[in-house]
């Protein structure tokens, strides 16, 4: 089922403002078993120039699945997530994300197109802080895999 | 030891490093992301949907990769930007094993900002898993 093609330019405002807690930098580390102490440790994070502990280069993408979700989630796109892979993901940070952080994500749809029987989104999340300081913006790419492919 | 911008040139290669990815480094991934895709942890759904079975988040393969530069430099904020694309999914069997992913990274580019490109290369069972994985790295 092709995707709603209206969705191209929408722009979702960003919801509620989402708190970088220490416990949740410290959960994704361990999820991903990095081990570097400025992820868990206050005082080697600021050893290394940061105020608060600092996120790993993925972890934004917490903020972005939670804003895109808005898009990826909405009916009248006629996205069906359980065929949903990820086809590219891209962030470019401003700075890195510290514990302490109040983020708000705005999320525009760039683009929508179909290939080889595939549904493509792609999607901006315009990450930054409540006080408008912007801290990074994340591209994804979602690949809605067709019946045949 | 501080991985300093003078110190690597064109070529230089990061060490290597695998990453071993089991059913409950999904789940833990899962929990700490917030992406409960289907398809991460039922082989019922994931092979309805045409899957061999249930696969790692894209994004834990993504996170594990840059591992390679982060551990290299030290700081996770030197990282300045990352993008990569997925061309093959990573299948994660219920087995005490799982599946081992192998990255390696080389610096590709000395850019006149004090960074580098760091181009990443990611396999799982020989077969490459990431396309266009490549960092810009600030060094001190």
């Amino acid at each position: 089922m092709p995707l709603n093609p209206d969705f191209v330019g929408r722009t979702y405002p960003a919801g509620e403002p989402y708190l970088v807690s220490r416990e949740r930098i410290r959960a994704f580390a361990d999820a991903i078993g990095d081990t570097n102490p400025a992820h868990r440790d206050v005082s080697a994070a600021q050893a290394l120039g940061y105020a608060d502990i600092v996120a790993p280069p993925t972890f934004a993408i917490v903020l972005a699945l939670r804003a895109s979700t808005q898009v990826a989630h909405d009916p009248e796109l006629g996205l069906d997530y359980t065929r949903v892979v990820h086809g590219e993901q891209r962030f470019a940070h401003v700075r890195p994300i510290v514990a302490g952080d109040t983020l708000v994500s705005v999320t525009t749809v760039e683009s929508i197109r179909e290939a080889a029987g595939n549904d493509m989104i792609t999607t901006r999340v315009d990450i930054s802080t409540t006080a408008g300081e912007p801290v990074c913006v994340a591209h994804s790419l979602l690949v809605s895999r067709g019946a045949d492919a | 030891m501080t991985i300093t911008w003078d110190s690597v040139d064109v070529g230089t290669e990061l060490p290597a490093q695998s990453f071993v990815l089991n059913r409950l480094d999904l789940i833990k991934y899962a929990g700490a992301s917030g992406d409960f895709n289907i398809i991460h942890w039922s082989d019922r759904v994931a092979t309805d949907v045409g899957l061999p079975g249930v696969i790692a988040h894209g994004m834990l393969t993504m996170a594990e990769a840059v591992r390679v530069i982060t551990d290299w430099t030290g700081d996770p904020g030197s990282v300045v930007e990352y993008g990569v694309r997925f061309t093959r999914p990573v299948p994660v069997p219920d087995t005490d094993a799982g599946a081992t992913l192998e990255v390696s990274g080389k610096v590709t580019a000395k850019n006149d900002d004090g960074t580098v490109s760091v181009t990443l290369s990611a396999s799982c069972d020989g077969q490459t898993v990431l396309a266009k994985a490549v960092a810009r790295v600030r060094l001190s």
